[in-house]
């Protein structure tokens, strides 16, 4: 792969993780990718849970019964976390990717302005409607639905 | 010029905006119900679960979120692990590995949703 052009990740984790000069877009991509881990994880798990209802009614509530615990509860809402701000980044990603908010290309004059510089309104506010979503599923999980 | 792997990129960022619907959807009925008023009705009992799988709107949105959502997290997964700068016969091994796993894992949730419907 490197002879085909590709630089070696000879930093290992802390190029992953670290954000260098990069700004809190850099941030953003690697909890973006630690949350899709995340969610990736959950969602097999949630395959297997989920199609356990075919089994008939007492499979499904000795599962749900298994489940009942404060942890995969606080669990699920650190779930639920992980998909509002992975959708809302993800959004802005895809936005960014296919040139929105980018503003139209010009000539490198002094003083320079950034394309990542550009696009922050756009990450501000789709972190707000992040915590937004947050709260509101936060209501759910912890009043109208409280943890038993 | 389109490679093989920037149509996948696409297909990726396609199924994203796909999930966002969905999922959008879907976390709207299992997590933000409450907010309606409806907090007393459990969502997980099993008779509210049947109820919406005997549904075939939900049938058809649970078998196309869980194609697009398999594939959209299996390939982000794959990408994150191909950085490791694997040799190539690796990375066909991976790639093998993480398709087989999400056809397996389509069928189960596939199947148990259409016997769930038929129940």
């Amino acid at each position: 792969m490197p002879e085909s052009g590709f630089r070696r990740n000879q930093l290992g984790l802390v190029g992953w993780l670290s954000g260098g000069r990069y700004g809190i877009e850099r941030y953003a991509f690697t909890l973006h990718r630690l949350t899709g881990l995340a969610i990736l994880a959950y969602f097999l798990l949630h395959i297997l849970v989920g199609s356990s209802r075919m089994l008939g009614e007492e499979t499904w509530n000795s599962v749900m019964e298994r489940l009942d615990s404060p942890v995969f509860r606080y669990g699920e809402f650190l779930v639920y976390l992980a998909f509002a701000f992975h959708a809302l980044n993800g959004l802005r990603l895809a936005l960014t990717e296919l040139g929105f908010f980018l503003g139209a290309p010009r000539q490198p004059v002094f003083p320079y302005t950034s394309s990542v510089r550009r696009q922050r309104p756009l990450f501000v506010l789709v972190m707000i409607v992040a915590a937004v979503v947050v709260v509101l599923g936060g209501y759910d999980f912890f009043f109208a639905h409280p943890v038993k | 010029m389109r490679t093989r792997e920037s149509t996948l990129w696409t297909w990726h960022l396609l199924a994203g905006a796909v999930i966002l619907v969905l999922l959008g959807l879907h976390m709207f009925i299992m997590h933000l119900s409450g907010l309606g008023g409806s907090g007393e009705e459990d969502v997980l009992s099993y008779s509210s679960v049947m109820e919406r799988s005997r549904a075939l709107a939900f049938v058809i949105v649970y078998i196309l979120l869980l194609g697009v959502a398999l594939y959209h997290g299996l390939y982000g997964f794959r990408k994150i692990v191909f950085e490791l700068t694997l040799s190539e016969g690796v990375e066909r091994a991976v790639t093998v590995l993480i398709v087989l796993l999400g056809l397996a894992l389509f069928v189960i949730g596939s199947y148990a949703t259409i016997t769930a419907y038929a129940m």
